[in-house]
């Protein structure tokens, strides 16, 4: 029985310090735990007796859902906490509240937070293994792994591609996953969206920045297009919905203009008709449900790397990394 | 009647009177009496050998936040008071933000109170500009001077009504105290953590472009150019606001300001990981933002160093990033910090830091003390420049442990800190 | 044993099978991840060669299955689990691996094996059975039984994998004990 050549550590709380090694590792995983929700009876009990909380302080059906899948088909005990129904809003720390969880000796936190390294904070506080499931702007690995499964498994590779995330790149805790992931595994990473949406010193991170959607589809093999949060306009952000579908939406028209057929993603839920047109969500080159097929098979490979992961922290793993 | 103190054969440096040499100096009731070599001490008198240490006109601070009242869990006025007295500051400007706000007479006779049954530095409060600090209306704000404040502020929470902010300022100068302000525009901070750049880029926080301290800063010196007031612009930490006030003072314009010793070592770096010990208001900047802040406080345009000395209770800062309150201690490590990062690197000279830890936040807020001249009161500090220790939060007198310099190695801290005569600290060793 | 030796028993490990199951119809046989895999296509090639019959072929990974997956801490590398198309139901399924040991793996197999469906019969065969079972599990076909001591490993070679067809009794270095 061979071993995996590299771990992915305690926790997961983002790409940002896993090398391509790793993440190649958790690709290469979920490529083998695809099958297991195609059987007959979706389960296998490599999870047994284990239990998993998901704690989703910021309403979300379909990264929970598809945890939830995961969880189960590896036959996991899970538990789900949203903010409505916890103290958590009532005053109470999230520190205390996730070492209550801990003294009912969970085994693991799948997360959601508003606040950027809020999975980060829990993991370097609690033994329990804890999953990012999106904390603030800051990441959403799993939603990235899935883009990257998915391109892959597309394209065939993902080492020289030129994918570009299109939309709301400052509040998007999915785009920097992307690109620290895309960057890793040797893309070329572009971002495109109003510059009132778009991160100070973003180039920084060795993205090519596009202020013109044209030019975005001109460039790139791959597009992934982000929602756009309606409280967007409020912000003044935005002047309005028509006017971001008119500027900045992906339509039919604009990609017949492109040199090649490209890729088109959504991490969802969509809003059709302002960053993405119903006929180009539908059409032949959106591989959007092949993302939420990818996305039970990522969570089940991290959930099956993390349960057998070495017993040391995040911050060994992360200071092992850096040596 | 006091006992007299003779404090022998230290090095004695004071850069209000460009002196430096090795005297004794003689406090005779609470006040200098005289300096010369081999004073003769008077019988009942208590003697400091001060051989191979630095004396200087004690250390003023003249931003922090002691909590009290409303507080009381982060720091009271006696808990700060003997921190500031530990890190080797015999007198402090205690920042009216407290609960209530200190607007009114009432409010800076309970803090002088509570400081003189502390026993320890010197404090003395400022009050608010506006009632409430809700930016509104005046407090009272010849009545507060009448009681003792030393100027006034809505540090904290401050004047967005650039209105109300030029009657403050004129208002003000009937009393001769100076407007001291945070300079920031909320709406361009918005919902800001942190510096805006790179690192709030990449750890996907929300962050503070420089220009929403710069507008401010840039209003504050305007205002006081148009009213002929005094104005403090505190902790400044960006390039073009330190560029913005040397061109303001060049031309006549009644400013003082502030550095901060966070702002002069530290950078937006200190933030990864989501350090919430290197979260405050303004947020740590660039490098090139903290080259600009040395070099502005080498030439005096920021001619004060101030803490901006801000505890909060650990679980408060035992939070999600965004969650944790602004601010950091830093009374205990100031002194410490500036001379093995600033004095030992040859940012500044030995004279200046004393002038602007001493003598010029003394001038700028009209307190006594910042010099050693005859007749000045007795408020000395007496500096181990070559004391080696290493930073440990657990053994602050500060009730808060809030400090991104825990574990640091230093060379240099109060070894006696001297308030009217009397000694209020001691390094044990 | 060398690559003839291996093909020998292969050879009269095909017709036991074919023998106890009245004919190759029916059969499925699925072999074990890693090396069961290739000793199963060596096994269906013989019984194509002499009934020419090509019975269904299959692979079963049973990573997801062990018992000792916690202990062992990094994750080995899940490997396919392929059936036939005509599923397992009610036909006779031929579990086949390179070594029987402790019985542990047979009893994976056969977990995985129920959750796919409901086969008429479980076969087990096993090119080499090297005794020390921790679990009551027999194998109904056996290549050769050796007896090796605890210090000592049956290395199975397969061409596939290693470069040459053979089985190789090891003694374990005592550092790696």
């Amino acid at each position: 029985m061979s071993v995996t050549e590299s771990f992915i550590g305690k926790d997961l709380v983002g790409l940002e310090h896993l090398n391509s090694q790793q993440i190649l590792n958790i690709l290469d995983t979920a490529e083998s735990f695809k099958e297991i929700s195609d059987r007959k009876i979706k389960k296998v009990p490599v999870l047994r007796g284990k239990t998993i909380v998901n704690l989703f302080f910021e309403p979300s059906t379909r990264t929970r859902i598809s945890f939830e899948f995961a969880e189960k088909r590896l036959s996991a005990d899970t538990v789900n906490i949203s903010s409505k129904g916890s103290s958590v809003v009532k005053g109470e720390t999230l520190v205390d509240f996730a070492r209550n969880l801990e003294a009912m000796r969970i085994d693991m936190v799948v997360m959601r937070h508003g606040s950027s390294g809020a999975a980060k904070f829990l993991a370097e506080r609690i033994p329990s293994m804890v999953i990012n499931a999106g904390d603030g702007s800051h990441e959403h690995p799993t939603q990235a792994l899935l883009d990257m499964l998915t391109i892959r498994d597309q394209i065939g590779y993902i080492e020289g591609l030129k994918i570009c995330i299109v939309g709301d790149i400052l509040h998007s805790r999915v785009a920097r996953s992307n690109v620290y992931g895309l960057l890793n595994l040797g893309a070329e990473v572009a971002v495109c969206g109003p510059r009132t949406l778009l991160p100070a010193d973003i180039s920084k991170l060795g993205v090519t920045v596009f202020q013109r959607i044209e030019e975005a589809i001109e460039w790139a093999d791959v597009l992934n297009v982000l929602r756009l949060q309606l409280e967007r306009m409020e912000g003044g952000y935005i002047p309005s919905l028509r006017e971001y579908n008119r500027v900045w939406g992906v339509s039919r028209d604009r990609l017949d203009c492109a040199p090649k057929d490209l890729l088109i993603m959504h991490p969802g839920p969509m809003n059709r008709g302002v960053e993405i047109d119903s006929d180009v969500a539908d059409g032949p080159h959106s591989v959007i449900l092949d993302q939420v097929t990818n996305g039970v098979a990522v969570r089940m490979a991290v959930l099956y790397l993390l349960a057998g992961g070495e017993p040391n922290t995040a911050e060994d793993a992360k200071k092992g990394l850096k040596e | 009647m006091k006992r007299p103190l003779l404090i022998r054969n230290g090095r004695v440096l004071d850069p209000s009177q460009n002196f430096d040499s090795q005297v004794d100096i003689l406090i005779l009731d609470g006040s200098i009496a005289f300096k010369g070599e081999n004073i003769k001490a008077p019988e009942d008198a208590q003697e400091i050998d001060a051989s191979g240490l630095l004396v200087t006109p004690g250390l003023i601070d003249v931003h922090v936040h002691f909590r009290e009242p409303g507080g009381e869990h982060k720091e009271t006025i006696a808990t700060g008071a003997r921190a500031a007295g530990a890190g080797g500051f015999t007198a402090v400007c205690a920042m009216p933000n407290t609960n209530p706000v200190v607007d009114d007479p009432a409010g800076v006779g309970f803090v002088i109170a509570q400081a003189t049954s502390a026993k320890a530095a010197r404090v003395y409060p400022l009050g608010s500009i506006s009632l409430g600090q809700k930016g509104n209306q005046l407090a009272a704000i010849g009545e507060m001077v009448d009681a003792g404040a030393v100027g006034i502020t809505d540090d904290g929470n401050p004047v967005m009504n650039s209105g109300l902010m030029r009657r403050a300022m004129e208002y003000a100068q009937a009393f001769d105290i100076p407007v001291a302000d945070h300079p920031e525009d909320l709406s361009l901070s918005g919902q800001g953590v942190m510096n805006e750049g790179l690192v709030s880029t990449r750890l996907g926080l929300r962050g503070k472009p420089n220009a929403s301290e710069d507008i401010h800063i840039i209003r504050d010196l305007l205002l006081a150019e148009l009213t002929g007031g005094r104005i403090h612009i505190q902790h400044v930490s960006t390039a073009y606001g330190v560029e913005e006030i040397r061109k303001a003072k060049a031309r006549g314009v009644r400013v003082t300001a502030e550095a901060s010793p966070h702002h002069l070592v530290l950078t937006d770096e200190e933030v990864e990981n989501y350090n919430t010990d290197a979260k405050m208001n303004p947020p740590l900047r660039s490098s090139s933002d903290r080259k600009a802040v040395r070099q502005g406080l080498a030439d005096g345009t920021l001619c004060v160093i101030a803490t901006d000395h801000a505890p909060h209770h650990y679980d408060e800062k035992e939070q999600a990033f965004d969650d944790a309150p602004n601010g950091i201690v830093g009374l205990e490590t100031s002194l410490g910090v500036l001379l093995t990062h600033l004095v030992r690197k040859d940012v500044i000279d030995l004279p200046t830091l004393v002038d602007r830890m001493s003598c010029a936040p003394a001038r700028a807020f009209g307190i006594p003390g910042g010099t050693l001249s005859d007749g000045s009161i007795g408020d000395v500090t007496i500096i181990d420049l070559e004391d080696s220790w290493v930073v440990d939060k657990s053994s602050f007198l500060s009730k808060s442990h809030n400090t991104p310099f825990h574990g640091w190695d230093l060379k240099g801290r109060a070894k006696f800190t001297i308030v009217g005569g009397e000694i209020v600290w001691k390094l044990d060793t | 044993m060398d690559e003839q030796a291996v093909l020998r028993a292969v050879s009269r490990m095909a017709r036991q099978l074919v023998e106890q199951n009245d004919g190759p119809s029916g059969l499925i046989l699925l072999g074990i991840q890693r090396r069961g895999v290739q000793i199963a296509n060596l096994i269906q090639s013989e019984i194509q060669r002499a009934e020419d019959v090509a019975v269904p072929l299959g692979t079963l990974d049973i990573t997801l299955y062990r018992d000792d997956l916690i202990a062992i801490g990094p994750r080995p590398v899940v490997g396919e689990s392929s059936l036939p198309p005509e599923g397992i139901d009610d036909r006779v399924v031929v579990l086949v691996d390179d070594v029987l040991f402790t019985g542990r793996t047979v009893r994976a197999a056969l977990n995985e094996l129920m959750d796919w469906g409901r086969p008429a019969r479980v076969f087990l065969c096993v090119l080499v059975d090297r005794g020390q079972r921790e679990i009551p599990i027999h194998p109904d076909v056996v290549g050769r039984e050796v007896s090796v001591l605890p210090s000592q490993t049956v290395n199975v070679s397969v061409p596939e994998i290693d470069g040459k067809l053979a089985v190789d009794v090891v003694t374990i270095p005592m550092e790696a004990v």
